[in-house]
């Protein structure tokens, strides 16, 4: 294949592969952590007693993590603006969007976090007295999230990738940022192998911290034992 | 003595399962009562029940005379409704120390102790570490204050879990099989911070297997069989001349294999 090279494209156009990898970062970030409140309440809620409450907070997961996040994007921009009777921004949707798929996630990571505590934790709670509410705030969730902490990154990363489809609805994210060079250069080759390069950097980057992050937390004795 | 804690006629059952079949169980003020009884015979239930870890199934229980939950009707029977703000109140005062400690493995040995008063005793910091370091002194880990529980010994640990009951000023403890989870050699430093706490006048019930214990230690034994008290009375009468089959099967089981006895310059060594 004689194929000429040109990177041309990408030296003149740093700044806007920057500015779309900022967009990325931001939409990521920013769903990431207004979905963990969220994620938070919703395994409350599929962990409560009231089969109303736990109903309901179940389907609401099941209908994030059982469609495809492309189809949610859609439905969020392009049907939601109908009913509502508004116009709804491109960044607005897909941050909507990714927040409550985030959410979704997240709950079931809390829940299973939850869960995997040792039973034990709940009567030495109770014992001395503590509501439900003490036993989980003071006793139980800073347990489990200390040991959900590597599946939370683990969560973003995909998250990251996810955020991708921002693109089709034309935000300005690393993707679109992308196309656009891509279809104004003619250079494909040379935009998306050095747009699949950054996020790689970027993922892999974000790995090792989660890495270092665990081994952290194996190491401090507190995490251990029952 | 007045009464510190009394069962009346209760039951528990896990589904179809009955585990406490109306049980009678009164415990005087400053009373050491030591329950015995083969697995499953409904031992840790009756203590579960006792501080609404589980909640009874049938009968009444009292503390110092004051009945726990509503009756939903007049008959002696009625079902019992219990209001889950009141059961936080019966537990903070009936204290429970488990079988596998459950510290919390997060919080230094002083927090763990500090918890429970500043939580829900609503104690200020100061208040509250005073008196945690106050207990850590009396159970023998005044060192170990900064300790997380996953550093420490089994023994170490259980007498963390005692202070943080103690801590809670309890009129009545409970102790769930506190050393069956122990090495061997660290089961005398948990008994001897119980025995201290009955030479104080603690309202005690202890479910455990160490009948030496349970010799010297108990006013008053309980035989538990099929969720029911079997036998009852003075610890020589239960363990050295019980009157009842069951009972006398159970402790022959354990008397099986027995050291011979030990001359006074051993028993001489121990501190």
């Amino acid at each position: 294949m004689d194929y000429s090279w040109n990177f041309d494209i990408i030296s003149r156009s740093w700044d806007l592969l920057l500015l779309g990898l900022a967009n990325s970062v931001y939409l990521t970030a920013a769903s990431f952590v207004l979905g963990l409140p969220l994620g938070l309440a919703l395994a409350l809620a599929r962990l409560s007693r009231r089969k109303a409450l736990s109903g309901l907070a179940g389907w609401y997961v099941d209908f994030f993590r059982a469609t495809p996040s492309l189809v949610q994007l859609y439905w969020f921009y392009f049907a939601l603006p109908q009913i509502l009777n508004v116009q709804i921004e491109p960044g607005t949707a897909a941050l909507l969007t990714l927040t409550l798929l985030s959410s979704a996630f997240v709950a079931e990571i809390f829940r299973g976090g939850i869960a995997s505590l040792d039973k034990g934790q709940w009567d030495g709670a109770r014992a001395i007295g503590m509501s439900y509410a003490q036993a989980m705030r003071r006793v139980i969730l800073p347990q489990a999230i200390k040991r959900m902490i590597p599946i939370f990154l683990e969560r973003a990363i995909e998250l990251f990738k996810t955020s991708t489809i921002a693109s089709v609805i034309s935000f300005p994210e690393l993707l679109f940022a992308a196309q656009d060079l891509a279809a104004r250069s003619y250079r494909s080759l040379e935009v998306y192998s050095v747009v699949a390069l950054i996020f790689m950097v970027t993922l892999i980057s974000l790995s090792q911290i989660t890495r270092r992050l665990e081994l952290r937390l194996a190491r401090s004795g507190e995490t251990t034992t029952s | 003595m007045p009464e510190a804690i009394r069962a009346e006629k209760l039951f528990k059952s896990f589904g179809d399962q009955q585990v406490l079949a109306g049980i009678d169980l009164s415990v005087e003020v400053g009373e050491t009562v030591v329950v015995l009884g083969a697995s499953g015979s409904g031992k840790s239930t009756l203590l579960r029940c006792m501080n609404f870890l589980e909640l009874p199934t049938g009968g009444r229980i009292y503390l110092h005379g004051n009945l726990v939950g509503t009756p939903l009707g007049n008959q002696a029977d009625a079902k019992m409704k219990y209001a889950e703000p009141n059961l936080q109140r019966v537990r903070a005062k009936v204290g429970m120390v488990f079988q596998h400690f459950n510290l919390f493995p997060h919080m230094s040995v002083l927090h763990n102790i500090m918890e429970g008063q500043v939580t829900v005793l609503r104690r200020s910091r100061a208040q509250a570490e005073s008196r945690a370091r106050e207990l850590l002194a009396k159970v023998g880990l005044a060192d170990k204050a900064d300790s997380y529980p996953a550093n420490l010994s089994g023994g170490q640990q259980q007498r963390t879990a005692i202070a943080r009951a103690l801590a809670m000023d309890p009129e009545v403890m409970l102790f769930d099989e506190v050393t069956s989870a122990l090495d061997p050699e660290l089961v005398g430093e948990v008994l001897r911070v119980m025995r201290a706490l009955r030479e104080e006048g603690m309202t005690m019930i202890i479910v455990t297997h160490e009948l030496g214990f349970a010799y010297h230690a108990a006013d008053r034994i309980v035989f538990m069989d099929a969720g029911r008290v079997y036998e009852e009375g003075h610890p020589h009468d239960i363990l050295i001349a019980p009157k009842r089959e069951r009972t006398r099967q159970f402790l022959e089981g354990h008397n099986q294999f027995r050291l011979p006895e030990a001359g006074p310059l051993v028993a001489s060594e121990q501190t």
